[in-house]
C-alpha cells in the first residue's frame, strides 16, 4: 500500500515537473514582441520542413530571374556575404536557405510594397552547402541556388 | 542608437540603406573555450525598417546570421531629409532601434 502511495506521488510531481518547464520555456520567448517569428520553419532540420513552416508548403521552381551573389570558396564561414537580387514582379519575400546548416533557414526578408527585389547580408555556414533563394510571388515559389565551399566552418567553436 | 550605424542613399528615385547592428549572434551550439559550457542562444529573430510610418523591410532571422549583422536593401521612394527608422528584437527580448535621415 505505501509503495502504491509512492508511485502515484511520484506521478503527480513528475507532471507539474514539465508543466513548469514549458511556462519557464514560453516565458524565455517574449512571444507577444515577435508574434510573426516563424519557429518551426527556423528549427526544421531539412529543406523542405523549413519551405513547409514559412509557407505552408508548395513546390519549388527554379527561376533564372533570381542571382545570387556569394563567393565560390569563402575562407570563413562565419562570415559569407550573400546579396541576393530578383527581377520576379511582386515579389512579396526573400528567403535564405543554407541546405547543410543544422538548421537550413537562415533569414527570411519581407518585402514592403515599393521595396525592390535586392537584400544582402552576411551569413554562418557551417560546411560545404549549397546557398539556397527563395522567392515568393504570389501563390509561387521561386528558387535559385549556388554552390559554396567553405574551407573553415562557421557553427561551433 | 548605440548598436545601430546606418545610412540612408536616394539617387533617380530609389533609397539604398544600409545597416550595421553590433550583436554577438550566439546561436546556442558554441561552447564556452574555459568553462566548456554551452554559451546560450543570443540572436536577432526581427529587423523592421520604416520610412514614412510604412513598413518596407521586414527581416525574420535565424542564428545562422554572423556576428555583428550586416543588412542592405533598397527601396523606391524616399527623398533627401526624410527618416529612416530601424529596429530590431532578440530571443532573450532585447531591443533597440535608431533613426537616420537619407542623404
Amino acid at each position: 500500500m505505501t509503495s502504491m502511495k509512492r508511485r502515484i506521488f511520484l506521478k503527480g510531481s513528475l507532471a507539474t515537473g514539465a508543466a513548469g518547464m514549458a511556462i519557464s520555456a514560453g516565458l524565455l520567448t517574449p512571444r507577444a514582441v515577435l508574434a510573426a517569428w516563424p519557429k518551426s520553419a527556423f528549427e526544421a532540420k531539412t529543406v523542405d520542413d523549413a519551405v513547409k513552416g514559412l509557407f505552408g508548403g508548395g513546390t519549388l521552381s527554379g527561376s533564372d530571374k533570381i542571382k545570387i551573389k556569394a563567393p565560390d570558396i569563402a575562407e570563413n564561414g562565419a562570415v559569407v556575404p550573400v546579396s541576393v537580387t530578383s527581377d520576379i514582379a511582386g515579389a512579396e519575400s526573400i528567403s535564405l536557405i543554407v541546405e547543410k546548416n543544422t538548421s537550413p533557414l537562415t533569414a527570411s526578408f519581407i518585402l514592403g510594397a515599393g521595396t525592390e527585389g535586392y537584400v544582402s547580408t552576411r551569413i554562418k555556414m557551417g560546411k560545404t552547402s549549397s546557398v539556397i533563394a527563395v522567392v515568393k510571388a504570389g501563390d509561387k515559389l521561386y528558387s535559385a541556388g549556388k554552390e559554396v565551399k567553405v574551407t573553415i566552418g562557421g557553427c561551433g567553436g | 542608437m548605440a548598436s545601430i550605424k546606418m545610412r540612408a542613399k536616394a539617387s533617380d528615385g530609389v533609397t539604398t540603406i544600409k545597416a550595421l547592428i553590433s550583436h554577438p549572434m550566439e546561436t546556442g551550439a558554441r561552447k564556452d573555450k574555459k568553462t566548456g559550457k554551452l554559451i546560450p542562444a543570443h540572436f536577432i529573430q526581427e529587423v523592421v525598417c520604416e520610412h514614412g510610418g510604412k513598413t518596407v523591410m521586414t527581416a525574420e532571422w535565424g542564428a545562422a546570421i554572423s556576428k555583428n549583422p550586416y543588412l542592405s536593401f533598397r527601396f523606391k521612394g524616399g527623398n533627401a531629409g526624410d527618416t529612416i527608422k530601424l529596429s530590431w528584437a532578440d530571443n532573450t527580448g532585447k531591443s533597440d532601434s535608431g533613426e537616420t535621415t537619407i542623404k
